[in-house]
């Protein structure tokens, strides 16, 4: 695998030579590909097998760095520091404290599907963004973020009843992520909402609230896929 | 024709209720026959999937084996980009891996559930539309043209990506393309629009973080509302009830929050099509829309 390494161009690594004379030729300045030799010693050979075993992570060992993905990328287009095959480069060569550095923008990832999309080589980078968030939070090197509070609430209500309910999710992810559901935007929205809205669907989704749509036929279906994720998630991380 | 089983998932029966409302009265006056799919459950939208992969797998699954074994159908259409883009990853995981068909079915043992053997296969409306009545029968049926609306059809992420879960697009001529799809623009331009040359037909609108990322969800809709203006779009076409709302939402949140204001409307395909049928703006929900376009579609004679 070929060296992609951002570090190695970090600016305490660039070497200053502010008189420099070679052949006769002035050649003062910055030498930002001029590398000292080094040993790494702080990597983690293991890193690659846990993101392998986060849903999502299973292809990550298939990469071979050609780079489609963050040429594609939604949010690299939002920011550049957003970069999933410089992410998939460290979880293969274990370098943990490396990708510390942009830790907090990970989970941002869309799930637009663009680098599995156009990936050669079938590695499925969205799953490996979610795998890599999803192992962040479990270990505590970020915060639970909105978009994991999100996810809990809504795969709560499938398997409590088979079904969501638009404004049930909505509540329910507000009050787990301990956010005030009067936000001005919404507020607005709301506001255009009912101005247009006749009275027959504004009740519809009113009694929706009361009457939550439910799946009758849904039985033990919730138990069993409950169940089932539990024992795979123990056999992942403990076995 | 194929037996259909509609699929209107959990977005259509709540906040993307105008696209059921048309999509119902579209496929009536087509005359085309669906029946609904009995007491679904969700597809697990974008989230369940984060927890673990399977559940999503499951779910959609289960929906797959409703329609054939308790209905005997053999198609099942959605028109939500999610519930569709959920029951083709299905139909693709199932048919490429036997542990992942087997762990399903054992699954649906054990609950109880109908057991999926992959005898039935998923579409999205825009796809039952064309394999069914056709640009030609469309043009056949228009009683009251679009009148060269000006149209940004915009597909967003689901219904192409990634393409390896969709073997029947990229097929050559008559086929979707997952590059560049244009069943929308072939369906309303049959009915008298004019699809302006959108560069952002399968760009992302941030759907999976309207609420957690809304600065970025913001950022991203303000990128489709104003290319489709710089385009010469009037209207944007949507065709997934997540990219709709998520449209109409951040197009007012950037007015509010950014003091960034944008005029396109936001119309789900399936009204403009009831709308040339010569059907009502009520009767196809035109005004459940929080994007208010009737002074535009009046002023275009359409309505």
């Amino acid at each position: 695998m070929a060296i992609h390494e951002k570090t190695l161009i970090d600016p305490d690594r660039i070497l200053q030579h502010d008189h420099l004379v070679v052949d006769g030729v002035d050649v003062s300045g910055s030498w930002n590909t001029m590398i000292s030799p080094r040993t790494l010693v702080d990597y983690e050979p293991d890193f690659e097998k846990i993101i392998q075993s986060y849903g999502g992570g299973e292809n990550v060992h298939r990469c071979w760095q050609c780079g489609s993905c963050t040429n594609s990328c939604t949010m690299y287009a939002q920011n550049v520091d957003f970069n999933p095959r410089y992410w998939i480069y460290l979880i293969r060569l274990g370098l943990k404290a490396e990708l510390m550095k942009d830790k907090d923008i990970i989970w941002q990832c869309v799930s637009c599907n663009k680098c599995t999309n156009i990936c050669p080589k079938d590695v499925r980078p969205e799953g490996v963004m979610k795998a890599t968030a999803h192992w962040l939070e479990e270990n505590g090197y970020t915060p639970k973020t909105l978009s994991t509070h999100f996810d809990e609430e809504f795969t709560h209500q499938c398997l409590e009843y088979g079904r969501i309910e638009d404004t049930e999710v909505m509540m329910g992810f507000f009050k787990r992520s301990g956010q005030p559901l009067v936000q001005t935007w919404i507020i607005n929205f709301g506001k255009n909402l009912s101005k247009h809205m006749p009275l027959g669907q504004l009740a519809k989704m009113g009694l929706n609230v009361v009457f939550r749509p439910k799946t009758k036929s849904w039985g033990r279906t919730g138990e069993v896929l409950a169940e089932y994720v539990k024992t795979q998630k123990e056999a992942a991380h403990h076995g | 024709m194929a037996k259909v089983a509609y699929y209107p998932g959990c977005a259509l029966e709540g906040s993307g209720g105008p696209y059921d409302k048309s999509t119902r009265v579209l496929v009536k006056e087509l005359g085309l026959e669906m029946e609904n799919l009995e007491d679904y459950n969700c597809c697990g939208a974008m989230e369940v999937k984060n927890i673990h992969p399977m559940l999503q797998t499951y779910m959609s699954a289960r929906n797959l084996a409703i329609a054939s074994k308790l209905q005997g159908c053999d198609t099942v259409m959605a028109p939500c980009n999610g519930c569709y883009r959920n029951l083709k990853q299905t139909e693709y995981e199932c048919a490429t891996s036997e542990e992942t068909m087997k762990t399903v079915q054992d699954l649906a043992e054990k609950s109880g559930d109908p057991v999926y053997d992959g005898d039935v296969r998923s579409l999205h409306a825009l796809e039952w539309f064309m394999e069914e009545v056709g640009p030609e029968g469309i043009k056949s049926r228009v009683k009251k043209s679009l009148n060269g609306l000006k149209i940004a059809n915009y597909y967003g992420c689901m219904y192409t990506r990634p393409r390896q879960i969709f073997p029947e697009k990229d097929q050559g001529p008559g086929s979707e393309s997952s590059y560049a799809p244009h069943f929308m623009d072939d369906l309303l331009n049959a009915a008298g629009a004019e699809a302006v040359d959108f560069p952002l037909k399968t760009a992302c609108c941030g759907g999976a973080h309207t609420l957690s990322d809304s600065d970025t969800s913001t950022q991203l809709v303000l990128n489709i509302l104003q290319a489709a203006e710089d385009a010469g779009a009037e209207v944007i076409a949507t065709e997934c009830p997540t990219c709709h709302s998520g449209l109409e939402m951040h197009q007012v949140r950037a007015e509010v929050e950014f003091g960034i204001k944008t005029n396109v409307k936001v119309i789900y395909f399936t009204q403009l099509l009831g709308l040339a049928m010569g059907l009502s703006p009520r009767k196809v929900g035109i005004p459940d829309n929080v994007s208010d376009s009737m002074d535009l579609l009046a002023a275009k004679g359409i309505v």
